[in-house]
């Protein structure tokens, strides 16, 4: 167990790092969610099974989800102000 | 601010930052033993849950029981903030709705796979019968309302992710998604008030207890279970609808 523990707290640093160092919003919103799923794994880990549930549904699916619409209006916007 | 300094500063904040952090790391408990208190609040906790309340989920016990009102006012926040979220991307007077024509006439759109489309009309029904179990089942096992309510939501979003959206606005619309998460998040006040009523405390658990690991257990925390689980699948669906006609369904300046 304690070794699953500190694998998966070193895949939430990297995996941190990891979209913090992804410049592209487009792309970082694919990464976040990967990180979101690590976040859901982590908690689950730590015998927080309810926290574990929430997670992965917001941090893997909605949050992502919220990032492409609001970019994708967004651009909406740009191709509108450039007729 | 020139790059030289800027990386200097940089250097300087992080150093001292991570001596911090790292002399607080060494004041911390060893991994899986929490610190004397935290620990007796824990073992006081297990050991009331089922005893007082009937409730084999601790955690659900917490949140909706020994400390209902503050799960109230989380609860508001989201309301409150599904609600900004939904005023701030109304439909303005400048702009008219329409079905979405693509713009630029004439090319290749590229539609999600078949097995993407296929999987997510698959996954519709297990999501939300998985949604309405974990609702129902959050005085017995992990999860409850929050949470249930979210895999509720995320059944509408597999209908859009299949392509359908206008199936998605015939089992979904907009009346119905608003009705849901308004009645939810009223029904948790209203069900405060009956234990006012009922015991002069607000949030009272005033229904009978039933048997320890039933399904009808834990008294008012399983009806909470219920509103909650309405409001947060209400207020993500809002959300995903709003979003969905603000970028979807055009609308352009008249």
């Amino acid at each position: 167990m304690i070794w699953l523990q500190t694998a998966i707290l070193i895949m939430v640093a990297l995996g941190g790092l990891a979209v913090v160092l992804t410049r592209d919003p487009l792309h970082q919103a694919v990464v976040a969610s990967f990180y979101g799923i690590l976040l859901g794994l982590m908690f689950f880990l730590f015998q927080a099974p309810d926290v574990a549930l929430s997670q992965i549904v917001i941090g893997a699916l909605a949050l992502p989800l919220m990032i492409l619409l609001a970019l994708a209006r967004i651009r909406r916007k740009r191709e509108r102000s450039v007729p | 601010m020139r790059p030289l300094v800027r990386l200097g500063l940089f250097l300087v904040s992080t150093a001292v930052f991570a001596g911090i952090f790292v002399a607080a790391l060494f004041d911390l408990h060893p991994l899986g033993h929490a610190d004397p208190l935290s620990a007796t609040y824990g073992d006081l906790v297990n050991s009331l849950t089922v005893p007082e309340r009937h409730i084999t989920d601790a955690v659900t016990a917490v949140n909706f029981d020994f400390r209902g009102f503050d799960t109230l006012g989380e609860e508001f926040i989201m309301f409150a903030s599904v609600l900004g979220a939904a005023l701030l991307l109304r439909k303005h007077a400048d702009e008219s709705a329409g079905p979405p024509i693509d713009k630029q006439q004439g090319r290749q759109i590229t539609l999600a796979s078949d097995a993407v489309r296929l999987l997510s009309v698959a996954l519709v029904s297990p999501a939300v019968l998985f949604g309405i179990y974990v609702v129902t089942h959050g005085q017995v096992t992990p999860g409850g309302g929050f949470q249930g309510g979210v895999i509720l939501a995320s059944a509408p979003l597999l209908i859009y992710v299949s392509g359908e959206f206008h199936s998605l606005r015939r089992v979904a619309p907009r009346w119905l998604v608003e009705a849901a998460e308004s009645i939810g998040a009223g029904g948790y006040v209203v069900i405060g008030a009956a234990g006012l009523l009922s015991a002069n405390a607000f949030l009272h658990n005033f229904l009978p207890l039933g048997r320890p690991g039933d399904v009808f257990s834990g008294g008012s925390v399983a009806l909470i279970d219920l509103t909650v689980g309405l409001e947060v699948a209400g207020g993500f669906i809002l959300l995903l609808l709003v979003f969905l006609e603000e970028v979807l369904v055009l609308r352009d300046p008249i």
